[in-house]
């Protein structure tokens, strides 16, 4: 398969393309969820995410993206120290995938050919500090679900099973995106998800001749297309990468934080997840645009794909979340 | 050029998929008979390797996995492939029984690169067709129901080689127009449309597109996914289309008059266009209209079996468990030194079943003064009865009261009669009338429920004088508005319900309400208990 179609050549859906920047900027947010219509390019612009993020360095051969050597585990028999660099993961995670293709589970060929135990790694490990993306998140059976949670809350894969036991690193940035059509997503698992966006179609005749332009140009001229946006790309990476580096520079002044918690309080959302999240998507959007402070600008802007998921749903309210969102940040900010 | 014939029209879909597999493929709408096998015959026209799926495929069918008899056979690990590796032409036979989860499946194989899909849909109803997630990533779908006998010749002539055609800016905007006026969201659709006039150009050796292949390639690839019946003007003013450099004129003129365009579309759209909107707007409302799925272990469809303890009550699955022991036997012989099976706790298979859900009714008592002076007791009893009748069809029952200025969950579901009717018999009168608060308590736990896979019923008794609004104010207008409002989001929300009139006289606001609800309405003035459980009993269609 060709590369995926660039992240910047995507037209429009300007909401969806911040909050996955912002997560590439800060993966402690916890990730991206991505609602919306069927042909809207969620998936081509979860696809495209994996070109943004900057390398990670990582022991050579590690299972799990070890950082340094000591942190290898025991395992996985690992003879070389050596670090070097290599993209960060982003790990598909298809509805079919079985418990065992999720955890790792024991090597059938090393059990077979050779009668001895080991352990074979699985998708969380491939994970490890990185990405993973699950397609039409709606869909995915329960236990995969439970046990997605699970690990997804303490960071940690433990395997307990014939005499196995192992336990390794599993932190990972969720990505997921599905039509809310075919199913409701559990609300354990929507507040695992750090940012929510809804996507639509655009409305305007010049969007969509624009969006079916690039796409064909995408498919019938792809070298000439890919050499235009991997630039573009790769400018919006530097800024991510410069980004990072302002987020330890930037101040948080008192009035932000007492703004962010009226808004959460107001919304009453659960939990105080919602905050954490608020704040840190504040700063990471600061940081994106350069500004050397934060202010209720930042936290306006990104408030609705911070808390949208997280209100109780109620049913008298056509309108959405993200609209009562809205409407309560005009009130509390003014 | 376009013929008009479903099955002219089917042959030249296969044809443009044959030259451009990127175009995700063909649902074909037709009963099994001489018509569909010539159309089948003709899928010698993409390469010949045809794979053929059923929905009930399993997982490691579809993307390969241990074969074990091999691996034992063989003592190293042979692996199986999936029927689902690289661009194959795929079958998928009884589509219309996909479930969202096997067309994920799929779509992500499209997604990928493969296909192109090949769907046989036998659906007789407008709402009986493929799951929407993948009939959107299938350009064609041709209906051949209609069709007595097909001139069921093979496509002639070799598919000639794809290259690079050229488009005009004003072509590409006539596309988008055109999808947009028949009311299509998708951006698939135009591209799709785009991708077909390309390879029906190749398919008759032009290098430009021409206005016959727009024509013949928007026939094929908008009209089945329209959503209402195109008009002239465009929604939007005529698009301004960027000049390209060395685009000679900024042409804001179609190459076809677009009328003519739009005829031919119009010409394609199916009869039960109408319909087909409506069951998709129902369908939103209702989920996915198969009803709710929900897996135990005792009885219904048999699922993959998953791995549980010996202890559970579930059935074991043979066949599994032992599946599961045999790559150990190696191992296990070597640590005992002991010849023969071994098989350990942790092979233990379960079986899954999954069956229909069950069905939860939501009692909604108004508990009012008024509604206590006239007739609670009855009410009571004929719930009472209710139950009786849901124990005995294993239906979960749960009760909600309404009075004051609130509604209260005196029982969230549950199975338990004798719980039930305690917590009946206990349930105090009085108070003003909240209709509006215990309906949308009602509709809570029915969209809980929902998500837990049960269909719920919401069973309303009340006298209908609803006088507390849902801020607990004491004001009629508001609190009818409301309860009027509340029935609307529960009709939205596809939930059944069930009106039963317990005042002396019937009142017109509950008449209205049910009517909003689209539920039947009871007026039961004078009845007894049991008068009114047959009532509830007809009405639920037992």
């Amino acid at each position: 398969m060709t590369q995926p179609f660039p992240f910047s050549a995507i037209v429009g859906q300007e909401e969806m393309k911040q909050a996955m920047i912002l997560t590439a900027i800060d993966p402690s947010i916890g990730g991206v969820l991505v609602f919306g219509d069927r042909g809207t390019g969620k998936s081509t612009a979860v696809r495209a995410l994996a070109a943004l993020l900057p390398p990670i360095r990582a022991v050579k051969g590690c299972p799990v993206n070890s950082e340094k050597p000591g942190l290898v585990p025991e395992w996985a028999g690992l003879g070389s120290k050596r670090t070097a660099e290599k993209p960060t993961p982003v790990v598909d995670l298809p509805l079919g995938a079985t418990e065992d293709r999720v955890t790792g589970a024991l090597d059938i060929e090393k059990a077979l050919a050779h009668g001895e135990k080991a352990f074979e790694p699985g998708l969380l490990a491939r994970a490890n500090r990185g990405y993973l993306y699950i397609d039409e998140v709606n869909l995915l059976e329960d236990h995969i679900v439970d046990l997605l949670l699970d690990v997804a809350q303490s960071g940690e894969n433990v395997v307990e099973r014939e005499g196995l036991s192992i336990r390794h690193p599993a932190r990972f940035v969720l990505v997921g995106s599905g039509n809310p059509e075919e199913g409701e997503l559990r609300p354990q698992l929507l507040d695992r998800f750090g940012l929510s966006v809804e996507v639509a179609s655009p409305k305007d005749i010049d969007t969509r001749i624009e969006v079916i332009k690039r796409r064909d140009a995408y498919e019938n001229d792809n070298a000439a297309f890919m050499l235009r946006w991997q630039a573009e790309d790769a400018a919006i990476r530097d800024r991510i990468l410069k980004a990072r580096k302002a987020l330890k520079r930037l101040k948080t002044p008192e009035q932000t934080l007492r703004d962010v918690a009226e808004l959460c309080l107001a919304l009453g959302s659960d939990g105080l997840r919602g905050e954490l999240t608020l704040l840190k998507a504040a700063r990471a959007h600061a940081a994106f645009r350069d500004d050397t402070a934060l202010t209720r600008g930042h936290v306006r802007a990104v408030a609705p794909m911070s808390l949208r998921h997280r209100l109780r749903r109620d049913p008298l309210d056509e309108a959405g979340s993200g609209t009562r969102v809205t409407r309560v940040v005009e009130d509390v900010l003014g | 050029m376009s013929s008009d014939s479903p099955w002219d029209q089917a042959i030249l879909a296969l044809r443009l998929l044959a030259i451009d597999p990127a175009l995700g493929g063909i649902t074909l709408r037709a009963r099994a008979g001489p018509v569909r096998d010539g159309f089948l015959g003709s899928l010698a026209v993409l390469d010949c390797n045809l794979v053929k799926l059923h929905p009930a495929m399993t997982d490691d069918v579809l993307h390969g996995g241990l074969d074990l008899s091999a691996t034992l056979a063989a003592g190293r690990v042979v692996q199986k492939q999936g029927l689902l590796q690289g661009p194959r032409p795929i079958l998928l036979t009884m589509a219309e029984r996909t479930p969202p989860g096997f067309a994920a499946r799929l779509a992500a194989h499209l997604d990928a690169g493969g296909g192109p899909l090949i769907a046989l849909d036998e659906g007789a109803a407008p709402d009986e067709t493929l799951p929407p997630a993948l009939q959107e990533r299938l350009a064609f779908e041709v209906d051949l129901t209609g069709i007595s006998r097909a001139s069921a010749i093979a496509p002639k002539g070799k598919t000639p080689r794809p290259y690079p055609v050229l488009h005009t800016p004003a072509q590409l905007a006539q596309i988008v127009t055109t999808a947009a006026q028949c009311g299509i969201d998708s951006l698939r659709a135009p591209a799709f449309a785009l991708a077909a006039a390309k390879a029906h150009a190749v398919l008759h050796g032009r290098t430009a597109l021409s206005d016959a292949d727009i024509t013949a390639a928007c026939t094929l690839t908008l009209a089945h996914r329209a959503t209402q019946i195109p008009e002239a003007e465009p929604p939007a003013p005529v698009p301004e289309t960027e000049p390209d450099a060395g685009e000679k004129t900024q042409n804001t003129d179609f190459d076809i008059p677009n009328e003519i365009l739009l005829d031919a579309i119009r010409a394609m759209l199916p009869d039960d266009l109408l319909d087909r909107v409506a069951a998709l707007r129902a369908r939103t409302g209702k989920g996915n209209g198969t009803g709710a799925a929900r897996k135990g272990n005792r009885r219904g469809r048999p699922l993959p079996s998953r791995a549980g303890r010996k202890g559970d009550d579930a059935r074991i699955d043979l066949v599994a468990t032992l599946r599961a022991a045999a790559p150990w036997q190696t191992i296990r012989r070597h640590d005992t030194g002991r010849e023969g099976l071994h098989i350990r706790a942790s092979d233990i298979r379960a079986k899954r079943f999954e069956e229909r859900s069950d069905r939860l009714l939501i009692f909604a008592v108004d508990a009012s003064g008024s509604a206590a002076l006239a007739r609670l007791a009855e009410a009571k009893g004929a719930v009472e009865l209710l139950l009786a009748q849901a124990y005995a069809r294993r239906d979960h029952v749960a009760l909600i009261s309404f009075r004051g200025t609130e509604a209260e969950v005196l029982l969230p579901p549950t199975r338990s009669l004798v719980q039930t009717k305690r917590r009946l018999a206990s349930l105090p009168g009085g108070g003003g009338t909240p209709l509006a608060a215990g309906l949308q308590s009602a509709l809570e736990q029915a969209l809980q429920a929902q998500r837990r896979g049960l269909t719920p019923t919401i069973c309303i008794l009340t006298d209908g004088r609803a006088n507390i609004a849902r801020d607990g104010s004491a004001n009629r207008v508001l609190a009818a508005d409301d309860a009027q409002h509340m029935a609307r989001t529960i009709r939205a929300n596809g939930v059944d319900a069930l009106v039963i009139d317990t005042g002396n006289r019937p009142a017109e606001a509950l008449k209205s309400l049910s009517q909003t609800l689209k539920a039947p309405y009871l007026p039961l003035p004078r009845a007894d208990a049991n008068r009114l459980s047959a009532a509830v009993s007809d009405a639920l269609g037992d």
